[in-house]
C-alpha cells in the first residue's frame, strides 16, 4: 500500500471571526487529480494556499513526501515550489513574468534547477510551446501580447518544464472563454495522463471537476461536507449542499 | 606622523571596530551584502565614501596606499584621498602597484596581478546585483538568501535572444563560490576573470548604499554565462600607444578636432613600468 | 472463485434534501451472484430500479446497506467499503461498465475515447489503437468518423463508440445498460455476438435489455427488480 504524496491533517484557519478551514483532512496520491469544489467563501482556495505552503494555516499538519511542509521553512518551501511542485494561477499575470519572452518564461525554471546551455534551454521551451499548442515561433514575444487562454497555457507549461510530481492549479480556466475553456481542460487532461502528474485544482465549476478529477472534496464554509470518487459525488450527492451545487449547474 | 586634530585615519576608534565586525562577516560569507553604520565623510556620496571608510577601517601605520581611478593614479579624486590618507594617517603612499599594501580603486582592478600581502578595497555606487531587475530591497535580500536567481538568469537569456550575447560591459554580475551573486563593483567585464582565485583580499564598500561585503583570497569567482555562450573578456583590439601592450584595457583618447584617437592603457603605473623596462633595454 | 460479482443484502434509498428531504427507497435487500461466463438480465418494470442496481455495483451511488464482492487481483474487494483509490483500481483493471450515454469530451476523437481505458489499464498505445479501431469497425463505424471527437455523432453512433470502449478492455465482469438501445438489427446481431465471446472466456456479465430477442440469445437467466411498494 503506498504513501499519500501529500497529507494534511487538522487544519484550522480563522481569519477574525470568518472560519476559513475547520478541521480538513485531505490526501493525495501520486498520479491521482483531486478537485476542490465550492462556491465563494467555500475555504477552497485557503486550502490550496495552505497546502501549497504559501500560507500558514492556524494549527495543523502538512506532509509531502513525508517532509513537514509547514515546519520547513521558508527556503524549503520555495525549493519544493521550483522542483517537485508547482503552481498554476487563477490570473496567468500572477504565474508569469509579463515582460519576459515566453522562451525566458519558461527556461526560467530550467535554470533555475542549474541548466546552462542557451541552445538546450531554448530547444526545451520550443518543445513545451508545442506541447501547449502555442506556436513556437512566439517564442521570444512576451507574454503581454498573447490572448488569454494563450498565457494561461503558457503558464501551464512554464509550470510543468520541471516536470513537478504535485500541481496546484487555482480555477485554472477561470475568465477564459468557454471554446478557450475546453481546449484548456483537454490540454491539462492529457498532460496529467502523459507525465503522470498529481493535480490538486481548486475550481467552482463541476464540469471541469467531472472531466479532470477521480476525487472530489465538496467544501462549505470551511468545511469539507463530502467527498469520494468524482461520479459518485457528483451522481449521487448525499449532503443538501452538493446535492445544491450539482442541481444548479445548467447543462448545455 | 599624521596631521594633529585627527583620529588616526579619521574615523573613530568604536566606527573602526563597527567597521572591522562588518568586514569580517563579509569575509566569512563571501558574496553576501552586509549592512554598516556608513558615517557622514567630508566627501559627498559618490565620491568613495564606502571605499574610504574600509580603508581607514584596515590601514595601519606601516601600509602603503595605492589610489586609482579609472586605473589612473593622477585624478582629481584619486590624488585627493591619497592626500586625506597621507594627512590624516600619515601612511606612506605609492602610485606603484607593486609597492603598496592597500589599493583603494574605482571601477578598475590593476593590471599587475596582486600578491597574498596586499588588498584592494573597491569603490562601489550600487551594491545590489539585481537592482535593475527587482526594485525592492526586502525583496532582492529575500531572493538572495533563497538563492534565488530567477531573474538574472531570464535576464541573461534575454539578452542572448536580443542581440546575440549578454550585453554587460561592466558591472558583469558573478557568482562567488557557487552561492552569492554579487556586483564587481563598475569594473569592466574585462577585469572579471582577474576577481577569480585572487591571492590578495577583495574588499567592496558603498557608502551611500551602507553595504559591505568581501571575497577573501584564493576565492571561486564565476561570471554569469551559458556555456554555449561562454563569458569572454572583451577589450579594444589595438595596442597601447604608449607601451605596446596588447593584453590590458584600454582608455580611447581623443586628440584632435579631426577625430583623431589614440589608445592607452587605463591603468598607468602598469603603463609606465613597461615603458620604463622598455626604455631600460634600450 | 466461480462468482467474480456477488451482491448480498443490497439497500438503496435516495434523500432528496431539496424538495425538503423526502425519503426514496429503491433497492431493498437485493442478493445476487453471478457466476462466471454467466450473463444475467435484469428484469422488472420500468422504473423499479434495474440503472439504480447497476450503478451501485459500479460504485458510481453508495448504498445504505450490503455488500458488493468482486473477484479482484487475486482477492475479494467490497465494493461497498472500498475508498476512492480502490474503487477505480477495481474499474480500470476488472470491472466495465456500458451506459446507455456517452460522456462526449470536446476534442477527443472516438478512438481515443475507446483506447483510453485500454491504455489505463496497462495495454501499450499501439495496441489499444489497433483494437480500438477493430472494435469500431466491427460495430460498423464507419472510418470516417474514428478521428473525430462523437459530439456530433447520432445517437446510435454514440452508443456504438460506448460499447466498444466497454468491449476494449476484456473485463472479468462487465455491466450493460441497454446495449442495444438506438441500434439496427446488423449492429445488434454484433453486440450479441461481442457478449457471447465475453460470455466464452469467463466473463461475469449482468444486463439491462429491454429488447427481448437480444435478451433470450444472452441471457442465461432473469433476475427480478421489483420495485419496493411505498407504505402510503
Amino acid at each position: 500500500m503506498s504513501l499519500p504524496l501529500l497529507s494534511a491533517r487538522d487544519l484550522d484557519l480563522r481569519f477574525g471571526r470568518v472560519v476559513a478551514l475547520d478541521r480538513v483532512a485531505v490526501d493525495i496520491w501520486p498520479g491521482e487529480v483531486v478537485a476542490i469544489v465550492g462556491e465563494s467563501g467555500s475555504g477552497k482556495t485557503s486550502l490550496l494556499r495552505v497546502l501549497s505552503g504559501l500560507m500558514l494555516p492556524d494549527s495543523g499538519r502538512v506532509l509531502y513526501d513525508g517532509q513537514d511542509v509547514l515546519g520547513m521553512g521558508e527556503a524549503g518551501r520555495r525549493r519544493l515550489m521550483r522542483t517537485d511542485w508547482g503552481f498554476v494561477h487563477q490570473n496567468p499575470r500572477d504565474g508569469l513574468r509579463m515582460a519576459v519572452s515566453a522562451g525566458g518564461n519558461i527556461g526560467e525554471r530550467l535554470m533555475a534547477t542549474g541548466a546552462r546551455h542557451y541552445g538546450n534551454i531554448r530547444g526545451a521551451a520550443a518543445d513545451w510551446l508545442a506541447r501547449v499548442e502555442i506556436d513556437p515561433a512566439r517564442m521570444d514575444d512576451p507574454p503581454r501580447n498573447f490572448s488569454g487562454g494563450m498565457q494561461q497555457r503558457l503558464q501551464i507549461a512554464r509550470t510543468l518544464v520541471t516536470h513537478p510530481r504535485l500541481v496546484f492549479m487555482d480555477e485554472p480556466t477561470g475568465g477564459l472563454d468557454v471554446s478557450v475553456q475546453a481546449k484548456l481542460l483537454d490540454l491539462i487532461r492529457r498532460l496529467v495522463a502523459d507525465l503522470g502528474l498529481a493535480v490538486m485544482i481548486v475550481t467552482h465549476d463541476i464540469a471541469a471537476a467531472r472531466l479532470l478529477a477521480h476525487r472530489v472534496l465538496v467544501m462549505r464554509e470551511g468545511v469539507v461536507v463530502e467527498e469520494g470518487i468524482t461520479d459518485r459525488v457528483l451522481d449521487d450527492p448525499q449532503h443538501p449542499y452538493t446535492q445544491l451545487l450539482v442541481a444548479s449547474v445548467l447543462a448545455a | 606622523m599624521h596631521e594633529p586634530g585627527y583620529n588616526f585615519a579619521y574615523l573613530d576608534e568604536s566606527t573602526k571596530r563597527m567597521i572591522r565586525r562588518a568586514i569580517l562577516k563579509a569575509v566569512a560569507i563571501p558574496g553576501h551584502q552586509v549592512p554598516f553604520g556608513a558615517r557622514e565623510m567630508p566627501l559627498p556620496y559618490g565620491w568613495g565614501t564606502g571605499g574610504i571608510q574600509v580603508t581607514a577601517a584596515v590601514i595601519g601605520p606601516t601600509d602603503v596606499l595605492k589610489v586609482i581611478d579609472q586605473g589612473a593614479d593622477d585624478t582629481t579624486n584619486a590624488v585627493s584621498i591619497r592626500r586625506f590618507f597621507a594627512r590624516t594617517a600619515g601612511v606612506a603612499t605609492t602610485e606603484r602597484t607593486a609597492d603598496a599594501t592597500i589599493i583603494q580603486t574605482r571601477h578598475r582592478i590593476p593590471e599587475r596581478p596582486l600578491t597574498e600581502d596586499q588588498i584592494l578595497v573597491y569603490q562601489v555606487p550600487i551594491p545590489e546585483p539585481l537592482s535593475r531587475l527587482e526594485p525592492r530591497i526586502a525583496e532582492t535580500r529575500r531572493l538572495h538568501s533563497m538563492a534565488d536567481y530567477g531573474l538574472m538568469h531570464v535576464k541573461l537569456y534575454e539578452d542572448i535572444t536580443k542581440h546575440g550575447h549578454i550585453a554587460t560591459a561592466y558591472a558583469y554580475p558573478v557568482i562567488v563560490q557557487s552561492r552569492y551573486l554579487m556586483c564587481p563593483s563598475p569594473i569592466p567585464a574585462f577585469d572579471n576573470p582577474k576577481m577569480h582565485m585572487m591571492p590578495a583580499l577583495q574588499l567592496f564598500g558603498a557608502g551611500r548604499e551602507k553595504r559591505i561585503y568581501a571575497v577573501p583570497p584564493w576565492t571561486e569567482v564565476r561570471s554569469l554565462d551559458f556555456d554555449d555562450h561562454p563569458f569572454r573578456p572583451i577589450r579594444a583590439p589595438h595596442a597601447c600607444a604608449l607601451c605596446g601592450s596588447t593584453e590590458s584595457y584600454l582608455d580611447e583618447v581623443i586628440t584632435d578636432d579631426q577625430g583623431g584617437r589614440m589608445y592607452v592603457c587605463s591603468d598607468t603605473d602598469y603603463c609606465n613600468e613597461r615603458q620604463a623596462l622598455a626604455g631600460g633595454a634600450t | 472463485m466461480s462468482f467474480p460479482l456477488v451482491a448480498e443484502g443490497l439497500s438503496k434509498h435516495f434523500t432528496l434534501h431539496l424538495q425538503g428531504g423526502v425519503h426514496i427507497p429503491v433497492l431493498r435487500d437485493v442478493t445476487l451472484r453471478v457466476a462466471r461466463g454467466e450473463c444475467v438480465a435484469l428484469a422488472g418494470p420500468s422504473g423499479a430500479g434495474k440503472s439504480t442496481l447497476m450503478r451501485c455495483l459500479y460504485g458510481n451511488y453508495s448504498t445504505g446497506s450490503g455488500r458488493i464482492l468482486v473477484t479482484h487481483a487475486g482477492g475479494s474487494i467490497d465494493l461497498a467499503l472500498a475508498d476512492a483509490r480502490a474503487l477505480r483500481a477495481v474499474r480500470r483493471e476488472t470491472m466495465g461498465y456500458v451506459s446507455q450515454f456517452l460522456r462526449v469530451i470536446p476534442r477527443v476523437s472516438a478512438a481515443e475515447i475507446v483506447a483510453e481505458p485500454m491504455i489505463a489499464g496497462g495495454r501499450s498505445r499501439e495496441a489499444a489503437e489497433t483494437r480500438a479501431i477493430a472494435l469500431l469497425h466491427r460495430l460498423n463505424l464507419p472510418a470516417t468518423l474514428h478521428g473525430l471527437p462523437p459530439a456530433t455523432f447520432s445517437g446510435g453512433e454514440q452508443q456504438r463508440v460506448n460499447l466498444a470502449r466497454g468491449f476494449g478492455p476484456d473485463y472479468p465482469v462487465l455491466l450493460l445498460d441497454e446495449p442495444t438501445a438506438s441500434l439496427d438489427a446488423a449492429n445488434r446481431a454484433v453486440v450479441v455476438s461481442l457478449i457471447t465471446e465475453a460470455k466464452a472466456r469467463g466473463a461475469a456479465i449482468v444486463g439491462i435489455f429491454h429488447d427481448t430477442e437480444v435478451r433470450d440469445q444472452v441471457a442465461d437467466r432473469l433476475f427480478d427488480v421489483t420495485p419496493i411498494q411505498d407504505a402510503a
